[in-house]
């Protein structure tokens, strides 16, 4: 997020208005997921907090914890994250997000990857089979029992290869499926979305190339495109995570360009790869090449020499 | 330089550490660490081809004619390389199969390289042999403790199935791939320049200052050869 230069410890606007964007895609995930849903993102939050705290007092640093950024990583990392997993598994996840990927590089808008993103790709290589069968089903009840979901609807399409009918397009947008917890009220996550449209805290560059190549993509393929587009993490991460504005590029062109390659990575893994899902990892190479994409001049005509 | 001069072999662990002070050699020290046992095979493999060849550049240091002095160097060190290689499929083929083509690439491992041109070819042997020893200890030190973290967090194992952590101990299987490597390389780098400067004394204390004129001046303490690491310990 942007710098605040007057008083580094005070929250941006923009922090406050992402978290508040949030707030209904993760109030969703809680009603739906249960009591554990709720404790993994309690979890996540504090350590992200506590993590940075640590960080910042054993580096001699000025203790800049109530800025909210790490309280937004952490929201953000809690709501990739499957339900039922072990509660030790996201403070890991907080540990690399926030000392390894965000402080270790400079702290808050000089980390080169998505902090929240890192965390959850570090846990899905490290543990995969965990984050993989920790799905359960949704209103399991508000002690959740833990009865594990077979697939969550990203699985049974692109790797069971069933295809979805009527009512699966209506339950997947409301988030009524199994699926990490904050990624499965697609509606809630689109209304943030268009909050920080119009306030004016993400432009519409990325977003849109982001989930237009992905429906050009799987439109051409026939792999369902509009109910590609309301399943697994692709708005959380389209609207949420590839705007990051530390870690995408700063022209509108290299916005354009960013989002695009974002797209084309998400429909490939979705298609041809191993995993399921591929929004994390498709944010995470992006991220990797925006010093690259932000050296493109533009398409001003350059002075011949 | 003294004559004998056994502070060589702390230089070597320590103040100069190959890996944790210059970060030479992270080709293999990324590749092999995977396990502890691993890293110490490769660590002993190399402190050998160090040691002979070391010792043989030095006693001919005098007849070796500048010009072609890397030549000599390489084909010194690759022979020396190839007999370790010859011992290890003899003996111990389970680490060579571990460790593969890296064995083959001791012949070209820049640490020795850099020992072989920057100090055996200017010093006593017997000051080459405590170098090359302090150096050797000192990478084997580094790959095996690189090792024990990667083992211990990755496979839940101490010194290859000595010991097996219970089922409940979370195996991260991110420090089995590069990656890993790289965190705990840089954890280590981290505490082992922590300790350096809390428990040791003298020179090392003080905060590093290029002297004028870099590596050729004599004012710089570290054998950095022609063109070789900047002079940064």
């Amino acid at each position: 997020m942007a710098e605040n230069v007057a008083n580094p410890s005070r929250p941006t606007q923009a922090m406050v208005f992402v978290l508040i964007a949030l707030l209904p895609a993760a109030g969703l995930g809680v009603y739906f997921f249960g009591l554990q849903a709720l404790l993994i993102i309690l979890v996540t939050v504090t350590s992200c907090v506590a993590f940075e705290a640590i960080y910042q007092k054993f580096a001699k640093k000025p203790i800049t914890i109530t800025d909210l950024s790490a309280v937004t990583t952490g929201l953000l990392m809690a709501m990739v994250m499957p339900p039922a997993i072990p509660l030790w598994m996201p403070v890991v996840g907080a540990f690399v997000a926030i000392i390894i990927v965000k402080q270790l590089f400079g702290g808050l808008g000089k980390n080169f990857l998505n902090p929240a993103l890192a965390g959850w790709g570090f846990l899905a290589v490290s543990y995969s089979s965990a984050m993989l069968e920790s799905y359960t089903y949704p209103l399991a009840g508000w002690l959740n029992s833990g009865e594990l979901a077979s697939a969550t609807p990203l699985y049974r399409l692109n790797t069971m290869g069933v295809p979805p009918v009527i009512e699966d397009y209506i339950v997947a947008l409301f988030g009524n499926v199994p699926g990490a917890i904050g990624t499965t009220a697609t509606i809630a996550l689109v209304l943030g979305g268009l909050f920080l449209l119009v306030t004016k805290t993400i432009s519409w560059h990325i977003p849109v190339s982001f989930i237009a190549t992905v429906f050009g993509l799987t439109f051409i393929m026939g792999e369902y495109a509009s109910y590609q587009l309301i399943i697994g993490g692709l708005m959380l991460g389209a609207i949420f995570m590839a705007t990051d504005p530390a870690t995408s590029p700063k022209a509108w062109y290299g916005k354009l360009i960013f989002g695009v390659g974002c797209g084309v990575l998400v429909a490939l893994i979705r298609l041809f790869g191993g995993y399921a899902e591929g929004m994390a990892f498709a944010i995470l190479l992006m991220n990797l090449a925006v010093p690259l994409i932000d050296r493109i001049k533009g398409f001003k005509r350059r002075r011949a020499i | 330089m003294k004559k004998t001069d056994f502070s060589l072999v702390r230089k070597g662990i320590l103040d100069d550490n190959p890996v944790y002070s210059h970060a030479l050699a992270l080709c293999p020290v990324l590749a092999v660490t995977v396990t502890a046992i691993n890293g110490l095979g490769m660590g002993l493999a190399t402190l050998a081809v160090m040691l002979a060849s070391c010792l043989l550049v030095s006693l001919l240091r005098k007849v070796i004619p500048s010009q072609v002095r890397i030549p000599i160097l390489i084909l010194i060190c690759a022979s020396f390389a190839t007999v370790v290689r010859f011992a290890l499929q003899a003996y111990f083929p389970a680490l060579d199969d571990a460790l593969g083509i890296f064995i083959a690439l001791i012949a070209v491992n820049c640490i020795i390289m850099a020992r072989m041109e920057s100090f055996a070819m200017k010093n006593s042997p017997l000051n080459t042999t405590f170098d090359a020893i302090g150096m050797g200890l000192g990478f084997t030190l580094a790959l095996f403790l690189i090792g024990f973290v990667r083992e211990l967090l990755g496979s839940g194992t101490i010194l290859g199935g000595l010991i097996t952590l219970p089922e409940a101990f979370p195996r991260t299987a991110v420090m089995t791939l590069p990656p890993g490597g790289f965190f705990v390389l840089g954890f280590l780098i981290f505490g082992f320049v922590k300790f350096r400067n809390r428990f040791l004394s003298g020179d090392s204390k003080k905060p590093p200052v290029k002297p004028k004129g870099g590596c050729a001046s004599k004012a710089c303490t570290m054998d950095c050869g022609e063109g070789g690491a900047p002079c940064n310990s």
